[in-house]
């Protein structure tokens, strides 16, 4: 096992900067998860790890060996893909067996850590059948199997759950944690999905366009969110963001919405009277109060309700801004009804309004 | 009644079938029968033939001049198709690599396969004419050799020149059809195998080559087919010479049966190498059988 550090690594293919100077670094032991949207460079990154992608600029370490310049098989890593790229013509034994096979093991070494893979994995009965013959979920398992017979320094994965249904993806996940916790090998895995980042992470790092918008535990990401892009982007439902406007008089602080409404923000913020701001209120943070004589509640018209039966989901509309609520209780709003909606402002996340930022304590 | 027609799909596939089955029978079976037919009898140009059973064929075996031409056969066949694949797979992972030029080079290689055979075939009758030959020339400059190459006039060096000409003709299918394989590969098992801790010879041996096998068998029986039946190039540059010894079964059927006449001993000069052809059919028959990891889903 082996810590890993990531120093202004940057990435450029052709003329388009991909990654501009990434600083991550990965305790050892660790289970790291990368997160962003589509397209900003999380599995670029990884495979730079990997040793797949040459490294532009900056410095990759695993333990205290810089691998800039190593071929991914002396970097001590293993990986895996997306689409599992499980070798079509071997069996699953042999696609296991295959590294160990390079590096020349001995057939009793092979078999033993192959069986004593396939047993943490339960793939003793699928052994002999190829991929081909393989549920998803299997050949998911097959490709942690390939990883683990290697006993790495670090696994790397990337999205390996994304080809799965969604009730797989939600028991492989747990799998892939159990299997952490049990190998406690550094691992750095690669998602888009928020929901897997906050249930695997122990440390998230969320990217955005080549860069680090935030790095943290899931709950530090989620109760201090840096900005509004890191706010928006983790927890689901999402947070709800309502245009305002700063009122400071005395100690007193104030968050007055578009509409007049007034609220009171306890916490101390930094930020001048009059200043436009972004308030952000997660839907699990509004309660529902009576209308008249409420005090810093926002007035909204009930579009949509989605009951699940443990909770109540209502997408309400305010001054023209979607606003999601969620309640533990069950209620029966007629579609086009104003209820009025009282944020938790304990728990409010005010943004600069231009750059997005969390306005400093 | 035409209602339940359209609606039957067994008749309605019966009828989508039969201009096939017409052609097929029309310009396939019917030269085959007549070939066989003509094969037990001795027909000669400009007389219908009697029934003479397997008369001809026995006279073809003790023919040392049918013997030859079937050696001849085989050893063109086997040296042509091996120099083939290994020159063709050679080429097919060079452009599989990220050449710059890469489609400029693709086209080329494609040249030989697009020039008409006889016009390459007089090409290289020139290339090997006695006097005029511009390999001779070179080499002779270079002061490797001193006097001219004699390729068609002694029986083993005619025997190579047309293999070598045989092969440069069929060397753009097989590489473009192998690259064509080689790029349905995907590029996640190199990584794979890279990560596992391949060599790139390793890469080869244990990811390429069992992926490429079935496309290999596929392109190698039409190779092995094509050549065996070799006309063109032969007839264009040796005719069957020197003393026949770059005569092949299609080139000596022909010369028997058209240019001597003897139609009966022609024909069954064919239809003798059609055990062999289905012999190399069989062979890939049972090499393309769909390997297990190739199956989809269900238990063995
Ligand atoms: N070989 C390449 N050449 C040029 N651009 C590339 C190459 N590979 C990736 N990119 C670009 O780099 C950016 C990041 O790609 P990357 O695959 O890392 O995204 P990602 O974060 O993994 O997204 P996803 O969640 O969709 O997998 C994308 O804009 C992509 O178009
Ligand atoms: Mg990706």
């Amino acid at each position: 096992m082996a810590s890993v550090t990531i120093q202004a690594v940057k990435k450029r293919f052709g003329a388009t900067d991909i990654l501009h100077g990434v600083d991550i670094s990965i305790a050892d032991g660790s289970f790291t998860v990368l997160v962003g949207p589509s397209g900003c460079g999380k599995s670029t990154l990884l495979r730079m790890i990997a040793g797949l992608e040459e490294i532009t600029d900056g410095e990759i370490r695993i333990g205290d060996k810089r691998v800039n310049d190593l071929p991914p098989k002396e970097r001590d890593i293993a990986m895996v893909f997306q689409n599992y790229a499980l070798y079509p013509h071997m069996t699953v034994r042999d696609n296991m067996a295959f590294s160990l096979m390079l590096a020349k093991e001995d057939q009793a070494t092979i078999d033993s850590k192959v069986g004593r893979a396939a047993e943490i994995l339960a793939l003793g009965a699928l052994l002999d059948r190829y991929p081909r013959q393989l549920s998803g979920g299997q050949r998911q398992r097959v490709a942690m199997g390939r990883a683990i017979v290697r006993d790495p320094q670090v696994f790397l994965f990337d999205e390996p759950l994304s080809n799965l249904d969604a009730k797989l993806r939600v028991a492989m996940r747990s799998e892939i944690k159990e299997l952490h916790q049990r190998l406690k090998t550094t691992s750095i895995y690669v998602t888009h999905d928020q929901i897997e980042a906050m249930t695997m992470g122990d440390k998230i790092v969320v990217m955005r366009d080549g860069r680090i918008e935030q790095t943290g535990s899931p709950l530090d990401l989620y109760d201090h969110p840096a900005n509004q892009f890191v706010a928006g982007f983790i927890g689901s439902p999402s947070m709800n963001f309502l245009p305002g406007t700063l009122r400071r008089s005395g100690d007193a602080l104030r968050v007055e919405l578009s509409d007049g409404t007034q609220l009171d923000a306890p916490q101390q913020v930094g930020g001048m009277d009059g200043q436009p701001i972004i308030f952000g209120t997660r839907p699990e943070h509004l309660r529902l109060v009576s209308s008249d004589g409420a005090r810093g509640a926002i007035p909204s018209r009930v579009v949509v309700m989605e009951p699940s039966g443990m909770d109540t989901f209502v997408a309400c509309r305010h001054e023209g801004v979607d606003l999601a609520a969620i309640f533990r209780e069950r209620h029966d709003f007629a579609p086009g009804s104003t209820i009025h909606l009282q944020p938790d402002m304990s728990c409010a996340h005010l943004f600069h309004a231009e750059t997005g930022q969390r306005l400093a304590a | 009644m035409f209602d339940k027609l359209q609606n039957s799909r067994n008749a309605l596939g019966l009828i989508f079938m039969m201009p096939a089955a017409i052609l097929l029978v029309l310009f396939l079976t019917y030269p085959l029968g007549l070939g066989v037919w003509l094969g037990f009898t001795d027909a000669k140009v400009g007389r219908a033939g009697e029934w003479v059973g397997f008369e001809n064929y026995v006279f073809l075996a003790t023919d040392s001049v049918t013997q030859l031409a079937l050696f001849n056969t085989l050893f063109y066949t086997t040296i042509a198709s091996v120099l083939k694949f290994f020159l063709g797979l050679w080429l097919a992972l060079l452009l599989n690599r990220n050449l710059r030029l890469k489609s400029f080079f693709r086209a080329v290689i494609l040249l030989p396969y697009i020039v008409p055979t006889a016009l390459s075939a007089i090409a290289f009758w020139w290339l090997f004419d006695a006097q005029f030959s511009v390999i001779s020339w070179v080499l002779v400059k270079m002061g490797i050799i001193d006097t001219y190459i004699d390729f068609l006039g002694s029986p083993w060096n005619a025997r190579f020149s047309v293999i070598a000409a045989n092969v440069w003709r069929g060397v753009p299918f097989v590489a473009i059809t192998l690259l064509a394989g080689l790029q349905t590969i995907s590029p996640s098992y190199y990584e794979a195998s890279a990560i596992d801790g391949a060599t790139p010879w390793q890469q080869f041996r244990y990811v390429t080559l069992p992926l490429l096998t079935p496309i290999i068998a596929v392109v190698m029986t039409f190779s092995v087919l094509f050549t065996f039946t070799d006309f063109q190039l032969i007839y264009v540059i040796t005719r069957g010479g020197p003393l026949n010894a770059t005569h092949l079964m299609a080139t000596l059927s022909f010369q028997r049966a058209i240019s001597g006449g003897a139609l009966g001993e022609g024909a069954a000069i064919s239809i003798a190498m059609v055990p062999f052809l289905l012999a190399a059919i069989m062979f890939s028959y049972f090499g393309l059988q769909r390997r297990v990891w190739q199956q989809g889903g269900g238990d063995k």
